[in-house]
């Protein structure tokens, strides 16, 4: 490991201000600490500080990304060989590694582009590289259709990083979370290349599908009044979907991790499947109205949880939800927070027929009003205190 | 005897290197040194030049905007220097020991013979006012204020740190004349904050308060904060249980002594134990020939490791502390450290495998384990402050200098130790106690 040290070490003088490659500044700093822990001790106050730090934190959010993202891998070659009926004569491995080269592009895109204007920035700024887009640059290819051409997954990066967070201030600042910005940006500006039958399944120009093949979500056709998913697919997550939301059980792995390791707050998690599931049980029970047409009184009737596994739902609960950036950030306000999040969800996605999916929709709109929330939770701690002024007085 | 107070909130940091419970008594000190840096927002003017002769309990300094607040010699004999720093602030005064300097005569009586007044100049003109305490703000106390109460923690939960009801096994007589003396600066109540089953429960004319639960669970705000909290125009004072036998050695003898028992801690420390020295006392009396050389620098901290201050060898013992702790300095490059999987890693997070592992004692050194950054992750500090605060909002009250909010946050209810495990575990590596002191003395230069 030394000679990597002594790199670093040698090369620092060329970085700083004044020398020749300090355009590399930021870089080199972000590289350094990346292989070695800084040597920087405590200059005041405590003399001791944890182990933890932002680095460690958003590497377990990514590890815990990584069930989603294998699986992901696996689905895409699913749905292909699935589409094109050869699904029995391939192999296990010949399937994963098919999504894995359509799904390693896309990552790869995301992080250089990413990673690519943060140092910028860093340098701009004089700041260190600041790691929030270590977990950004991961969610965002797992949020994408298959399809989305890799040109798209560039601007949407750019345009999540530099507006979604750096005009903010960086990591810490913003106001929504920056992947979702990346998706919601895709959602809008190119609407046709989101949504619709034939983004989810990757398929070649000369490829035959067979006749039972149609590429809409279970959700989708949900929508349309067709209730003919299996919910043990739904579940394991082979249906059709962005890269890594269909899976409720690798992402449940995921919320395993992050729960067990505090990262994640399980409040949020808790009270936005709450929400969804309070939701879906109010639509059950006004499914038998008479003024719904038929499509619309059967997405009505689907069983509540199944709201749950379906779409990105399970994804936004565990992963997007909980950024603790953009989240609500006082205990009372998550649980308000992540249940005012399910419940937005499900009336989006079911009562809106202009966005098939609201769990994008839902979060950032909370995201906004986070900032709201907390005002009115800290409102109510202060006010709590000044009456306990006056009692004692 | 009342209830058990349990406190959830909290961390107890296992460090190696704790003190065995033997007591060794130092030699008197070759030269001893106040240090006016020990008392923040004070403004020291001197009342000795070099060279001058003191006797013990006579004045060195004192407050410029309370002269009646003085700061007398510990011990007797010859002023060597006074050490100055940027802007010719006082550093440190330094006494050359002199065992036939002698000490200052005050009266001795038994504190039911004394009036409140008598008993508020005698510790005044002695120089152990220093020692009381207020809160809001943590500062010396001013004796023209009427406290509601005064707060006394008989326990200390800091990591390593010493154990009181060994150190005043022999002198709980004095601990009780010094309550006595206490009583009278208040209407209220002289407060005890014990843990269960301490010999100080038996102290007589005080409130006693039993608390139960990890760091900072001794903490003398804490304890203010879950019984009889610090609101706006209260005023409590607080003092440490071995300036209160100074203030009980006072009364029963009408001399000072400055006396006391430090508890040597840390995992570069060879024996970790007790020693009776003096306040004031030089670090190189302590340290020296006691400490492991492992071939890495190791930092001398006069206090504990969440709070004390960073010292060198040739430095001297700070004012209020009980405790020397000496860890390594850990100024070297980790590599990838920050994935590994942590088996030996102590951290208050589930992050490293370290938490598997919760009875072992640990050793830490003093690196930041990370870069500085924003505010990132949520519910971190609330863990470690087992009050009605949020910190969090509190001290973003003071980044941006909103003083109603400060106020309406609870700046009053604490100072920098309160939120020390709150940096401790910080994973942005905030400078969370710089930033609550740059609160306070906010509210200071505003409120006054």
């Amino acid at each position: 490991m030394n000679f990597i040290k002594n790199f670093f070490l040698n090369t620092k003088p060329h970085v700083q201000k004044g020398a020749k490659f300090h355009w590399l500044h930021s870089v080199h700093d972000g590289m350094f600490t990346l292989f070695f822990v800084s040597k920087d001790t405590s200059k005041s106050g405590a003399h001791v500080h944890d182990y933890i730090d932002l680095k460690r934190t958003m590497g377990m959010v990514v590890l815990a990304l990584v069930p989603a993202l294998l699986f992901g891998m696996y689905n895409t070659g699913y749905q292909h060989f699935k589409a094109i009926g050869e699904l029995a004569s391939t192999g296990f491995f010949e399937i994963f590694i098919y999504g894995l080269l359509r799904v390693l592009p896309i990552l790869i895109v995301s992080y250089v582009v990413g990673l690519g204007i943060e140092f910028v920035f860093a340098q701009l700024r004089g700041h260190e590289i600041q790691e929030g887009f270590l977990v950004s640059g991961f969610l965002i290819p797992l949020i994408m259709p298959i399809n989305t051409p890799l040109w798209m997954v560039a601007i949407a990066t750019a345009f999540a990083v530099i507006l979604g967070k750096e005009v903010f201030g960086g990591t810490g600042m913003n106001i929504w979370n920056p992947a979702l910005v990346a998706r919601a940006f895709l959602f809008f500006a190119y609407p046709a290349q989101m949504s619709g039958e034939s983004v989810w399944v990757r398929l070649a120009s000369g490829d035959k599908v067979v006749d039972t093949f149609s590429g809409a979500t279970p959700m989708a056709r949900a929508a349309a009044g067709n209730l003919d998913y299996s919910v043990a697919d739904a579940f394991i997550g082979l249906i059709p979907g962005s890269i890594g939301e269909t899976s409720a059980v690798a992402i449940l792995l995921g919320a395993i991790l992050l729960v067990v390791t505090g990262i994640g707050s399980w409040k949020i998690m808790v009270s936005t499947i709450a929400g969804g599931a309070v939701m879906g049980l109010i639509l059950n029970a006004v499914s038998g109205n008479a003024g719904l047409s038929p499509e619309v009184a059967t997405y009505f009737s689907m069983p509540f949880w199944h709201h749950l596994i379906l779409g990105g739902f399970m994804f936004g609960a565990i992963f997007m939800a909980t950024d603790p950036v953009s989240a609500s950030q006082t205990e009372k306000g998550k649980w308000i927070y992540g249940f005012l999040i399910g419940i937005l969800a499900i009336i989006i996605r079911v009562i809106n027929p202009a966005f098939p999916e609201g769990m994008m929709l839902a979060i950032l709109l909370m995201n906004t009003f986070a900032p709201l929330i907390d005002h009115y939770v800290v409102a109510g701690h202060i006010k709590k205190r000044a009456k306990r002024a006056k009692v004692s007085a | 005897m009342s209830e058990v107070i349990k406190l959830r909130k909290g961390l107890n940091i296992k460090l190696k290197g704790s003190a065995e419970k033997a007591l060794e008594k130092l030699p008197t000190p070759a030269t001893v040194a106040l240090k006016p840096t020990n008392f923040p927002g004070l403004t020291p003017k001197l009342s000795v030049k070099v060279d001058a002769e003191v006797k013990a309990g006579e004045a060195l300094f004192y407050d410029k905007y309370h002269p009646e607040i003085v700061f007398t010699a510990p011990i007797g004999g010859k002023v060597v220097s006074i050490n100055r720093g940027e802007r010719r602030r006082i550093l440190e005064v330094v006494i050359a020991t002199d065992k036939n300097a002698g000490s200052a005569e005050f009266k001795k009586a038994a504190p039911s013979a004394l009036s409140a007044e008598e008993v508020k100049e005698q510790i005044l003109k002695s120089g152990l006012w220093p020692f009381i305490k207020k809160r809001p703000y943590g500062i010396i106390a001013n004796p023209e204020e009427k406290p509601k109460a005064i707060y006394i923690s008989t326990f200390d939960t800091a990591p390593m740190a010493p154990d009181y009801d060994f150190v005043l096994q022999d002198q709980m007589d004095t601990f009780q004349t010094g309550v006595d003396v206490l009583a009278k600066l208040t209407e209220g109540d002289v407060n005890l904050g014990v843990k269960p089953g301490s010999a100080f429960s038996s102290v007589k004319n005080v409130v006693i308060n039993t608390f139960e639960g990890p760091h900072p669970a001794g903490n003398v705000g804490i304890q203010i904060a879950n019984t009889n909290p610090i609101n706006k125009g209260d005023v409590v004072w607080t003092i440490n249980v071995q300036d209160v036998l100074f203030i009980g050695r006072l009364f029963e003898t009408g001399k000072v002594d400055f006396t006391k028992t430090i508890a040597f801690t840390g995992s570069e420390v060879k024996a970790p134990k007790y020693f009776e020295t003096i306040v004031g006392a030089p670090i190189k009396d302590l340290v020296s020939g006691k400490l492991t050389t492992a071939g890495y620098s190791s930092r001398i901290i006069s206090g504990n490791v969440l709070t004390g201050d960073k010292v060198s060898e040739k430095s001297f013992l700070s004012y209020y502390d009980s405790q020397v702790s000496v860890i390594p300095e850990g100024d070297d490059y980790e590599f990838m450290g920050w994935a590994d999987p942590g088996f030996g890693k102590f951290s208050a997070t589930k992050a490293y495998f370290g938490k598997l592992f919760p009875k072992k004692e640990y050793t830490l050194n003093a690196n930041l384990h990370g870069g500085e950054r924003a505010f990132v992750v949520s519910n971190q500090y609330e863990k470690y402050v087992p009050m009605d605060i949020l910190p969090v909002f509190l001290l973003k009250a003071i980044m941006v200098n909103d003083i109603d909010k400060m106020e309406q946050l609870g700046i009053y209810e604490v100072i920098e130790e309160d939120f020390a495990l709150c940096e401790y575990a910080c994973t942005s590596k905030i400078e969370v106690q710089k930033i609550l002191r740059e609160g306070i003395n906010t509210m200071i230069k505003e409120l006054g």
